[in-house]
C-alpha cells in the first residue's frame, strides 16, 4: 500500500516536470526514491515500536504528503522567477517541505518510541494543558517584532530564520488535556440539572470548561484574527465534551453558544464581516482589496477543471493566491478535477474513520476521548478549509492537514498520527492471556488420603 | 462512550459528502457560470496557449500567422503589413482581449468550433493539441494596399470600402489611422500595455475603430442615389423636372436649403433629375424627397440595407438610418443627406454595388472560405441575393445619371478608357458648419456598364483641403486610384 501511494506520488511528479518543463530528468527518480525511502523508514519505525497499528493509515498520510509536495513543486515552477512588486523573488518551497517532512518523519518515530502506552499522556495532563494554552495565546499577546501580523492574522512566532505557528502544536496539547480532564471528571459532567426541552441541561457550575474553552476560542478570534483556528478548536472541544458526556445538551449549548459569539464577532469585527461577505458574493468584491478576487480564483480553478481535472501541472492554479497553503485544494481541484477532488476527500475519510475506529476498539476511556477527538480534529479541519475554498462556508484560513506548505502544521500534524497509532496499536494487541491458575497436580500424583469409615 | 464516537463517525461522513456536494456543484453542475465568468481567464489563456489558425486573403498571402514562442503562452500572433489589414484582422491580446476578424472568427480560429469537431475528437484520442482553423478572407491584396497607401499618403481619417457588385465580396476595407497590431499581441505584457496607451490616447483619433464598419457619417449628397431611385420607384424618370432654384426655403420653416455656393441648378425654372444629380442640386432634392415621401423613401434605404441591425460580415456593423424624418422641413433636409442620416461606408458601397448590380443587393461578405488545419476547405461562402431594390431598367436609368455625374465632378486622377459611374458627397457635420470641415464622400463603380468594383470612400473633416473641400477634390482620387488597382491588376 506505502509502495503504491510512492509510485502514485511519482507518477504525479513525473506528470508536473512533463507539463511545466517539457522536460524529465533523473532528478525525478532519485526524489521519488528518496520519497519511497523516507516513508519505508517510517513504516519500519511503525513495525518496530507499533506493531499492531493500523495499517492504513500510514499510507493515507504518505499519499497525501506526497501530493502535497507535488503540488508545491509544482508552484514553484509556475511561479519560477516571478518578482514581486516590492522586489523579492518567488522562493521555492518544495525542498523545505521536504526537509519539514524528514523533520516530521523524525518526530513521528520519535514519538513510537518514547510512547509506549499512550495511557501515559494522561499523567501530564494539567502540563499539557497550560502549555497548550500558552502556545495558543503567545502569539496573540506577544508584540508585533517576534509575532507578526501575516495576511492579517498574527499566529506566527518568528524566531531568526524560523516562523512557527505554536497554534498546531497547541491544538494536540488542548486535546490531551481536555481527553484526561473529561475522564478524570467525567461523572461530574454527566450529573443532570434540569431538564429543559426534553434535554438534561447540566449543572451550571459543570458549565466551566465549556465557557472557558468559549472564552479562549473567541480570545484567539478577536487577538490573532484567526477564524479558521477558533472554529476547530471549539468545535474539538465540543465533540470532546459530547463524546464524555454522552449528552447532545452539550452540543446544542455549545452551537448556541458559538453562533452567538460568531454573530457578536460579525457585528464587531471588520475582518469577520469582509470573509462572511466575500463568501456570500465573491464577484461582486472582485477588484476590492480584500475582497473576493482569492475565491473567485479557488472557484474559476475548480469549475475550469471541471470533472476530468486540466491535468496535473497543466492548469493555472499559480492565479490563486497563497495556492500551495490554505488553497492547496483548490489546485488539486483543479488539476485533477472532480475526480481528484473526490478522491482527495475520501482519503482523508478514510484516514478519519480509521483513527475513529481505532478509538471505539480501544479499551481506556482516554484513548477513546483522545482517538475520536484526534480523528475528528483531521475531518473537521479539512472541512473547515475545504468548505472555504469551495465557498460552502466563509474562507477562515486554516492548513489542509499534510498538504499545505507549513513545518509547523506538518510536524504536528505527524505528531497527531504517531498518537493515533499508538491508540490504534493498543486497540488491536491481543488481548494479554490472564495469568495462567496454578494447574493442580495430576489424581495419581495426590497423595493418598486415608479415609476412615463411618462408625 | 462508543455510541457517541459512532455519532461523531456519521458526523464526519456528514462533513465529507457535504463537501462532495458542494464540489459536485461546483465543478459540475454549475462549473460553467464560473468557468464563464469574465473575470476567469484561465479559460483564455487556454486558448491562446493552442495553435491558432491563421488569416489569409484571397490570393493566398498570410496576413495573421503564429509563431512558436519559448514562454507559456507557447504562441504569438504576428501580422503581415499589420496596419495595412487592422481593420479587418483586428487584434489578439491576451490583456485588452480580440476585435475584429480575431473576434467575429474566434471560435473557428482557437479551434473550438463545432465544424471542427471531428477535428478535436481526433486530437483528443491522438493526444494531440487541438489546433485553429484557418480563415480566408475577400481582399484583395492589391486593392487593400492601394486604398491605405491613398488614404495615408496625405495623412487621410477615413475609409475607403470596395466591393464586388456580382457576388458581394469585399474586396478592401481600410481605415485610418491604423495600427500595428503586432504591439497587442506582444507577449510582454508591458508592451502591450504601452501600446495599448498609445492607440487609445486623446490625440490618437481612434486607431482601434474600424471606421468602414463602427463608424456612422452624415451621407451628404451620396444619399440622392438613393433619393432618385425612390423616385424612379414612384414613377419619374431622368427627364422629370425639379425646382432649379439657388435656394428654397424649408416647408414650415424660414430655414433656408442652398445650393452649394446658392447657385441655380440651371438656366431656366426647372431642371431635370439627371442634371440635378449631376450637379448635385440641394433645392431638387430636397423637392423630390417631399415628393416621394417619408415612407417611401425609407423603404427603398432599407431595400438598400438601411435599418439592417444584424448585418454581420462577419465583423459586426453599425446599423444606418435615416433617423426619425418627424416633419417636411426633415424630409428634405434627408433627402440631401443631411439632418439625422447616419450611414457606414460599408453601407455605402452597398449602395454602389446594388446599383452597379443591375438593382440586385448581395449580402457583403469578407470571408470567403473556412479551412481545416490542414487546409481543406470545410464551408465556401455562397454569394446571396439578399433583395431586390430597383428595378434592372431604373438601376441602369440611375447608371446613367452617375456616369454624367462623374462626368461633371472634378477632382484628379480619372481613369482612362474605362467609364465610371459615380456620386460625391461633401456631408456638413458638427454644430458650426462654417468651422468645422466637411466630410468628402465618393462612391461609384466602374467599368459602368460592367461593373468589377463597387466603392465608397470616406474621408473626414476634409482631408487635406480643409473648408474648402468636396468630394471631388478629395474622395474622388482616392476611389478612382483604387478602383484603377483593380480593374488595372485584372
Amino acid at each position: 500500500m506505502l509502495s503504491f501511494a510512492a509510485g502514485l506520488v511519482t507518477l504525479a511528479l513525473i506528470l508536473v516536470e512533463l507539463n511545466q518543463e517539457r522536460s524529465l530528468s533523473l532528478r525525478i527518480l532519485y526524489l521519488g526514491l528518496a520519497y519511497l525511502g523516507l516513508f519505508a523508514c517510517a513504516h519500519l519505525a511503525v513495525r518496530r515500536w507499533a506493531p499492531y497499528a493500523d495499517p492504513v493509515i500510514l499510507p493515507c498520510v504518505a499519499l497525501l504528503n506526497g501530493l502535497g509536495l507535488v503540488v508545491i513543486h509544482r508552484i514553484d515552477l509556475a511561479m519560477e522567477g516571478t518578482v514581486f512588486p516590492d522586489g523579492s523573488t518567488w522562493d521555492p518551497m518544495a525542498f523545505k517541505q521536504v526537509i519539514w517532512t524528514a523533520i516530521g518523519l523524525l518526530l513521528f518515530a520519535a514519538t513510537l518510541k518514547f510512547l509506549t502506552d499512550h495511557r501515559t499522556l494522561a499523567r501530564f495532563g494539567y502540563t499539557f494543558g497550560l502549555a497548550g494554552l500558552v502556545a495558543l495565546m503567545l502569539p496573540g499577546v506577544l508584540p508585533g517584532f517576534i509575532a507578526p501580523e501575516i495576511n492579517g492574522a498574527k499566529i506566527w512566532l518568528r524566531i531568526g530564520p524560523l516562523s512557527i505557528q505554536p497554534g498546531e502544536f497547541a491544538k494536540i496539547l488542548l486535546m490531551v488535556f481536555f481527553a484526561a480532564f473529561l475522564v478524570s471528571k467525567r461523572d461530574l459532567f454527566t450529573v443532570a440539572g434540569r431538564r429543559f426541552l426534553g434535554m438534561d441541561l447540566p449543572r451550571a457550575r459543570d458549565l466551566g470548561p465549556l465557557f472557558a474553552a468559549w472564552g479562549v476560542t473567541v480570545a484567539v478570534m478577536v487577538l490573532q484574527k484567526d477564524l479558521g483556528s477558533s472554529l476547530l478548536f471549539f468545535g474539538i472541544v465540543l465533540v470532546l465534551l459530547y463524546v464524555a458526556t454522552e449528552r447532545a445538551a452539550w452540543v446544542v449549548l455549545g452551537l448556541g453558544l458559538f453562533s452567538g459569539g460568531a454573530i457578536v464577532a460579525w457585528k464587531l469585527f471588520g475582518h469577520v464581516q469582509q470573509r462572511v461577505a466575500n463568501w456570500q458574493d465573491p464577484i461582486s468584491r472582485y477588484e476590492l482589496v480584500g475582497g473576493g478576487y482569492q475565491i473567485s480564483q479557488s472557484l474559476f480553478g475548480l469549475a475550469t477543471g471541471g470533472i476530468g481535472g486540466a491535468g496535473l501541472g497543466a492548469g493555472r492554479p499559480e492565479m490563486i493566491p497563497e495556492a500551495n497553503t490554505d488553497f492547496i485544494t483548490a489546485v488539486i481541484g483543479e488539476e485533477l478535477g472532480f475526480i481528484g477532488f473526490a478522491a482527495l476527500l475520501l482519503v482523508y475519510m478514510i484516514f478519519a474513520l480509521r483513527g475513529l475506529r481505532s478509538a471505539i476498539a480501544v479499551r481506556d476511556s482516554f484513548g477513546k476521548l483522545l482517538g475520536g477527538g484526534l480523528a475528528f480534529a483531521v475531518c473537521f479541519q479539512v472541512f473547515i478549509v475545504v468548505g472555504g475554498v469551495t465557498k460552502l462556508i466563509p474562507m477562515t484560513g486554516i492548513t489542509a492537514p499534510f498538504l499545505s506548505k507549513g513545518g509547523s502544521s506538518l510536524l504536528a500534524n505527524y505528531v497527531l498520527v504517531a498518537l493515533l497509532l499508538r491508540i490504534s496499536a493498543a486497540a488491536r494487541a491481543p488481548q494479554r492471556a490472564p495469568k495462567p491458575k496454578p494447574q493442580q497436580p495430576a489424581i495419581a500424583d495426590q497423595h493418598t488420603v486415608m479415609v476412615e469409615r463411618p462408625k | 462512550m462508543n455510541t457517541p464516537l459512532r455519532r461523531v463517525g456519521m458526523a464526519m461522513m456528514v462533513m465529507v459528502l457535504l463537501l462532495l456536494g458542494n464540489a459536485t456543484w461546483v465543478q459540475v453542475i454549475n462549473a460553467d457560470e464560473w468557468r464563464k465568468n469574465a473575470y476567469n481567464r484561465r479559460v483564455l489563456l487556454d486558448e491562446y496557449a493552442r495553435k491558432r489558425g491563421l488569416i489569409t486573403v484571397a490570393d493566398g498571402t498570410v496576413i495573421a500567422d503564429v509563431k512558436e514562442t519559448t514562454d507559456r503562452l507557447r504562441y504569438l500572433r504576428t501580422y503581415n503589413a499589420g496596419p495595412v489589414y487592422a481593420p479587418v484582422t483586428g487584434y489578439l491580446s491576451v490583456t485588452y482581449g480580440t476585435s475584429g476578424m480575431e473576434r467575429a472568427e474566434n471560435d473557428l480560429l482557437n479551434g473550438s468550433d463545432d465544424r471542427l469537431f471531428a477535428r478535436r475528437v481526433s486530437a483528443l484520442i491522438t493526444g494531440r493539441d487541438p489546433v485553429g482553423g484557418n480563415v480566408q478572407l475577400t481582399l484583395n491584396t492589391k486593392v487593400q494596399q492601394t486604398a491605405y497607401d491613398q488614404l495615408t499618403a496625405k495623412g487621410f481619417t477615413g475609409s475607403v470600402v470596395a466591393i464586388k457588385p456580382d457576388t458581394g465580396e469585399i474586396l478592401a476595407m481600410a481605415s485610418t489611422p491604423s495600427y500595428d497590431p503586432n504591439l497587442l499581441a506582444s507577449h510582454d505584457v508591458n508592451a502591450q500595455a504601452a501600446a495599448w496607451k498609445q492607440f487609445t490616447a486623446k490625440d490618437a483619433n481612434d486607431p482601434l475603430v474600424n471606421r468602414a464598419t463602427q463608424a456612422l457619417y452624415p451621407a451628404g449628397s451620396t444619399l440622392k442615389v438613393v433619393v432618385a431611385a425612390a423616385a424612379l420607384a414612384d414613377g419619374k424618370n431622368k427627364d422629370s423636372q425639379y425646382t432649379a432654384k439657388g435656394s428654397i426655403t424649408l416647408p414650415g420653416s424660414n430655414t433656408p436649403l442652398p445650393n452649394f455656393n446658392g447657385t441655380p441648378c440651371g438656366p431656366g425654372e426647372t431642371v431635370s433629375m439627371e442634371t440635378a444629380l449631376a450637379k448635385s442640386c440641394n433645392t431638387a432634392f430636397g423637392e423630390m424627397a417631399g415628393q416621394v415621401g417619408a415612407n417611401k423613401l425609407r423603404r427603398q434605404a432599407e431595400k438598400f440595407g438601411f435599418n439592417d441591425p444584424d448585418l454581420e460580415v462577419p465583423l459586426v456593423v453599425e446599423t444606418s438610418t435615416l433617423g426619425p424624418i418627424p416633419d417636411e422641413a426633415a424630409l428634405y433636409q434627408t433627402g440631401i443627406g443631411q439632418r439625422d442620416v447616419q450611414i457606414t461606408p460599408l453601407e455605402n458601397a452597398v449602395v454602389a454595388a446594388t446599383i452597379a448590380n443591375g438593382g440586385k443587393r448581395m449580402q457583403p461578405y469578407l470571408v470567403s472560405k473556412i479551412l481545416g488545419p490542414d487546409l481543406k476547405s470545410i464551408d465556401d461562402t455562397e454569394p446571396d441575393e439578399v433583395d431586390t431594390a430597383m428595378s434592372t431598367a431604373n438601376a441602369a436609368a440611375l447608371r446613367d445619371m452617375m456616369i454624367q455625374s462623374e462626368i461633371n465632378t472634378g477632382g484628379e486622377g480619372r481613369l482612362q478608357n474605362v467609364q465610371v459611374a459615380s456620386k460625391t458627397g461633401t456631408a456638413e457635420h458638427g454644430t458650426d458648419v462654417t468651422k468645422n470641415n466637411p466630410h468628402a464622400w465618393y462612391i461609384g463603380f466602374a467599368p459602368a456598364q460592367k461593373p468589377e468594383i463597387a466603392i465608397a470612400v470616406i474621408v473626414e473633416d476634409g482631408g487635406d483641403r480643409g473648408l474648402g473641400a468636396t468630394g471631388g477634390k478629395v474622395a474622388a482620387p482616392v476611389g478612382r486610384a483604387v478602383m484603377n488597382a483593380y480593374l488595372a491588376g485584372r
